[in-house]
């Protein structure tokens, strides 16, 4: 079965770079780097025990070579002919169309007054364009009576979010470093459970989960939404960092033991550090993985705390008045700029994070 | 370290001496409509100047998420101030968990057990000689609305019986108008079939139904005949039908694409904000049904528990406010619902809203509403069942029926 | 083995010696595993077999509401539903986001200005995404609309009105989604590919189809696994995405267990019977997923 990150690239060359004796620190340096994302994997490969001899191998011969694209085999561009490839561009430009229209009509919607979108033309461009339909999805829609727009939402996922994904990711670190180089009694088990945990859907544990949060006075408040957002984050969490630190040489843990150094100090001065790449894309999963949220955010942020996800679905489906589709699409498009910008602006982190939520529903 | 806990101990009780603080009173409810937001308003602005406390308006839409979120909150500990309610039920669980205010000091002060009228709509706020919840006004769901254009257009008359109505849907879907307006929700196909059970079957069968969920009148030939009449309505309804809201399904009746919806009273304030005229522009018609029926059903506030006794004293002022007569008339005015109360002066309304006071003189055109006599959970089982069977024409209606017989059967 | 198993047998000692430490460290980790994943499920479990309604009791009913249950159309249509949504979804997102990836593969210019059309939709969450497509797929103003003002007026495409294609209009939203997803880690496994594959398959004089089929595709199983397990675990707990674009209708025709449950557990107030509906969500998991897990990071633990 599949793992989770990990045995990769990097884990192979962590595994072929101790395997003599001494390492030399360009080695070492080299090895880090190489876990950092690396420019020619668009993505982790996931690698099962039964089939890792075969990739490592090629994933060894890989390191022998440039960090540029893979050069091709001439075979292949021989029988890449003219009428083919205009077949694949072709193929490729329909289905980019086919991925891109859904935006394309979010954002031409969102520009047009009423009395266009009427006329039932999806893909025209607005005859006059105009951003009124934004301001109000903003600062106006109705979501009953309260006409504030969708600003409180975007608030309220800021604060939900940041303290989230910092809390997780520190938590998450903790246990992926301990599970890692610490090995104690029950953490196997522990952490088969968290991996478990990571399968179970939300419905099977949201009721008891309410009354435990009742029970300790936190239901419906920021504190209660926080929480849940870690403790569900906590399994992917604690598996990217945890296979993350597997994967770096242990000689790095043994020497700063024989130095003296305790559990804290080696977590703080020389694992945080090494783990900067695996951080951001830590960062870029959870704010996607939690701005995107629904149910939870439903359920446990309190009326005074709803994300915006809520916020739109609240502006969409409410029965006041006519509906307006330029701000319910103006709306729609607001409450997915933020995870858009995350993914435009990191690119390839963001694939190698949600292929490490391999297990991540 | 030390001073901490003397520090707190004044602090605290230096708290405790102030005097009783205003309160923000958070108030969930579903009107979110046009005519809905505009009696709420009047609630809001009247709590207001009552005093320091205040409004805090948590509207949600759609009934069902509304009540979900009230639930939950109450559940989880962090209840509202106030929550509305349907006439019903819904929150006796709630009563009997201990988690709402008794509110019995003023009601018995008020003596509101003499004027709230008819008493079907205080029961469910009475247990044990207590007072749990606080009715607001009344809303029959027994009407149909029609486009009276379309109608003269299409050279038909008006429906006063399903009969009529099914005689000229034919003749309207010609001329090309949508015959029946229906919305795409479990809860609106579910008010047509009552619509249609109390209108077609009567008032015996009703109660049978509801209140002694008799499981043979349930599997009788009167219900059978519901189920093949709403079978027969599909084919008079618009392909837009999915999901649609009710006041949009209003909207295609205001706008002359439709002909006729059936909807409870409510659906009047949409009529209103488009600027028609009953009796011109458009016609409210009880039932249809040979006799006309006022179904007792309508909106209450329960209050759940507070810790902190400034909100309870908001509480009960709100409660006390909400069955005030001036406050029933501008309230009930505003939303073209029928008051708790009979001195309250109706002068100003129009023609529907009249219609709907005068069945209310007549204690035998008064039906008691369903939902005082079934569960949200037998209640949603029904609306599966009948947005299974609206929206899959290939459902007999004996599977249909065999699958009603056996959710009023297990019914508690 | 790995380099933390190596290091296990050598630094023991000093180990046991700190061992609060790490425990200390990880009280989070072992709050939330036994109290989320351990205590939590147990306790739904155990309120299904009760009479439970809106506020848990213990009156045990034994299976009466499994029983009621799997005696409801609307469950029974949901798990249909799920079935569905889960066996074509995952086929269209393998098949489109391998097909894709292969063509990807091919040195075309502009690669990664397809790549990020191809993958923005996952950055989207499932609500944005369904009234994305609620809206496309309206039938007087969506899609259907415009390509009958093209002249086309017979053409039908409204599959949200329609009871028996609603859920299609769903898994087109879902698909549209995550096959870039898909395409991003089959064209990262096409990368991971030994050139000399190609070389011998060029001396062999096999067509570059045929070696992409027969020879790389199965080479590519462990991508193809992470692809299922990761939309696997995303079909099971689909709930977002309905809200969202269909409410679960018409009538019930795209009701989701997920769906099945929150609404027993919140407005409908019966928790017994959504505890009941939750445990066989739970169910395949704990059979599917408790095995190999149990394998894969308890029995041979030391081994990340």
């Amino acid at each position: 079965m599949a793992k989770i990150d990990g045995m990769t690239h990097s884990s192979l060359i962590g595994r072929a770079a101790v395997t003599p004796r001494s390492v030399s620190p360009r080695v070492r340096r080299r090895s880090t780097a190489a876990v950092a994302v690396r420019a020619t994997a668009v993505v982790e490969t996931q690698v099962d025990e039964g089939t890792a001899e075969a990739l490592a191998t090629a994933a060894l011969q890989q390191l022998g070579q440039t960090d540029s694209v893979q050069p091709k085999p001439a075979s292949r561009r021989r029988t890449q002919q003219r009428y083919g490839r205009l077949g694949i561009y072709g193929f490729l430009l329909l289905s980019a169309l086919f991925f891109a229209i859904p935006l394309y009509v979010m954002i031409i919607t969102s520009m047009k007054g009423m009395p266009e979108i009427r006329l039932g033309q999806l893909f025209s461009l607005p005859g006059d364009p105009t951003f009124a339909a934004w301001i109000k999805a903003w600062s106006q829609a109705c979501t009953g009576v309260t006409c504030e727009g969708i600003q409180a939402g975007f608030f309220n996922s800021i604060k939900i979010t940041l303290p989230s994904v910092a809390l997780s990711i520190l938590i998450g670190s903790i246990n992926g470093y301990a599970l890692s180089f610490w090995r104690f009694r029950g953490a196997n088990l522990l952490f088969g459970i968290l991996v478990f945990g990571a399968f179970v859907p939300y419905q099977v544990v949201i009721y008891p989960m309410i009354i435990g949060f009742r029970e300790v006075g936190l239901y419906g408040t920021l504190t209660s939404i926080i929480l849940v957002h870690t403790m569900f984050g906590m399994p992917i969490m604690t598996l990217l960092f945890r296979n993350y630190f597997a994967s770096l040489p242990s000689e790095l843990f043994k020497a700063a033991r024989i130095d003296g150094a305790g559990f804290w100090q080696i977590f703080l001065q020389i694992m945080l550090p090494l783990a900067v790449p695996i951080i951001i894309v830590a960062v870029i999963l959870q704010t996607t993985n939690i701005w995107n949220d629904y149910l939870l955010g439903l359920i446990f942020a309190g009326s005074d705390n709803l994300p915006m996800t809520v916020q739109l679905n609240n502006i969409v489906t409410t029965t006041y008045g006519v509906r307006e589709y330029n701000v319910n699409m103006a709306a729609t498009m607001l409450t997915a700029a933020v995870p858009l910008a995350v993914y435009l602006l990191s690119g390839k982190y963001f694939v190698r994070g949600i292929a490490s939520g391999a297990v991540k529903g | 370290m030390k001073y901490t806990i003397p520090l707190a101990a004044a602090l605290s009780a230096a708290l405790w001496q102030l005097p009783a603080q205003a309160a923000d009173l958070e108030v969930i409810h579903w009107w979110t409509s046009g005519g809905e937001q505009a009696a709420v308003s009047v609630l809001a602005r009247e709590f207001d100047q009552l005093g320091a406390d205040k409004w805090k308006d948590s509207a949600i839409a759609q009934g069902e998420n509304a009540r979900a979120v009230a639930y939950q909150r109450i559940f989880g500990g962090t209840p509202p101030g106030a929550a509305q309610f349907n006439t019903s039920r819904q929150f006796e669980e709630l009563i009997n968990a201990g988690l709402l205010q008794d509110l019995s000091s003023v009601a018995d002060k008020e003596q509101w057990a003499s004027f709230i009228r008819p008493p079907a709509i205080f029961g469910p706020c009475q247990k044990d000689g207590k007072v749990y919840c606080v009715p607001v006004n009344l809303h029959s769901e027994q009407w149909i609305w029609v486009n009276r254009k379309v109608y003269q257009q299409a050279g038909v008359t008006e429906p006063t019986t399903w009969q009529d109505f099914l005689e000229s849907a034919p003749k309207i879907k010609a001329a090309g108008f949508i015959p029946l307006a229906q919305g795409g929700q479990p809860w609106q196909e579910f008010l047509l079939f009552r619509d249609m059970l109390l209108g077609m079957a009567g008032k015996d069968v009703w109660y049978q139904v509801w209140r002694d969920k008799n499981a043979d009148v349930a599997g009788g030939s009167a219900v059978r005949k519901v189920f093949e009449t709403m079978g027969e309505l599909r084919q008079y309804t618009d392909q837009g039908m999915a999901g649609r809201n009710w006041n949009d399904t209003t909207n295609l009746v205001i706008t002359g694409k439709a002909a006729a919806q059936v909807m409870g009273d409510w659906a009047r304030g949409e009529f209103v904000l488009a600027g028609k005229q009953p009796g011109e522009d458009y016609d409210c018609i009880p039932g249809p049904s040979p006799e006309p029926y006022l179904t007792t059903n309508g909106d209450v506030f329960i209050f759940p528990k507070q810790k902190d006794p400034a909100v309870t004293q908001a509480q009960f002022k709100l409660a006390s406010m909400l069955v005030d007569a001036r406050v029933q008339t501008l309230f009930n005015n505003a939303k073209g619902s029928l008051p708790i109360r009979d001195d309250v002066d109706m002068s100003l309304a129009d023609a529907c809203i009249k219609k709907g006071l005068a069945l209310l003189k007549r204690p035998d055109a008064i039906v008691q509403g369903y939902a005082l006599f079934i569960t949200p959970d037998t209640r949603g089982q029904i609306e599966d069942l009948l947005t299974e069977y609206w929206s899959t024409p290939d459902m007999t209606v004996d599977a249909a029926q065999q699958r009603f017989v056996e959710i009023i059967g297990d019914a508690d | 083995m790995s380099s933390s198993a190596s290091q296990s047998g050598r630094a023991g000692a000093a180990r046991k010696r700190w061992q609060w430490r790490p425990l200390l460290a990880t009280t989070p980790m072992a709050l939330t595993a036994i109290g989320i994943f351990v205590v939590c499920v147990v306790y739904s479990v155990v309120l299904a077999f009760t009479r439970t309604k809106r506020f848990p009791t213990f009156d045990f009913v034994g299976f009466d509401q499994f029983g009621r249950l799997w005696h409801t159309s609307r469950w029974l249509a949901s798990v249909e539903n799920l079935l569905i949504f889960g066996v074509l979804f995952i086929a269209i997102c393998l098949l489109v986001g391998f097909l894709l990836a292969v063509l990807m593969d091919q040195k075309v210019r502009m690669e990664s200005a397809f790549r990020t059309v191809f993958l923005y939709p996952y950055a989207m969450s499932f609500v944005v995404t369904g009234l994305v497509w609620q809206w496309m797929l309206e039938p007087s103003l969506g899609i259907q609309n415009e390509v009958r003002s093209w002249g086309w007026s017979s053409f039908s495409f409204a599959p949200l009105t329609d009871p028996d294609f609603a859920i299609y209009g769903v898994i087109i939203a879902a698909a549209w989604q995550s096959s870039g997803l898909i395409m991003a880690l089959m064209l990262a496994g096409l990368r991971g590919i030994d050139s000399d594959i190609w070389k011998a398959a060029r001396v062999d004089g096999i067509p570059t189809w045929q070696t992409y089929l027969f020879i790389v595709l199965p080479m590519m199983r462990p991508v193809v696994v992470t692809s299922v397990v990761l939309l696997g675990a995303s079909v099971v707990k689909v709930y977002d995405l309905i809200v969202a674009q269909t409410g679960g209708g018409p009538g019930i025709s795209t009701e989701v267990p997920a769906k099945f449950v929150i609404d027993y557990i919140t407005e409908r107030g019966n928790a017994g019977q959504g505890m009941a509906a939750a445990t066989m969500m739970l169910l395949p998991i704990l059979l599917l997923v408790g095995p190999w897990v149990y394998n894969e990071y308890v029995r041979r633990g030391a081994r990340p």
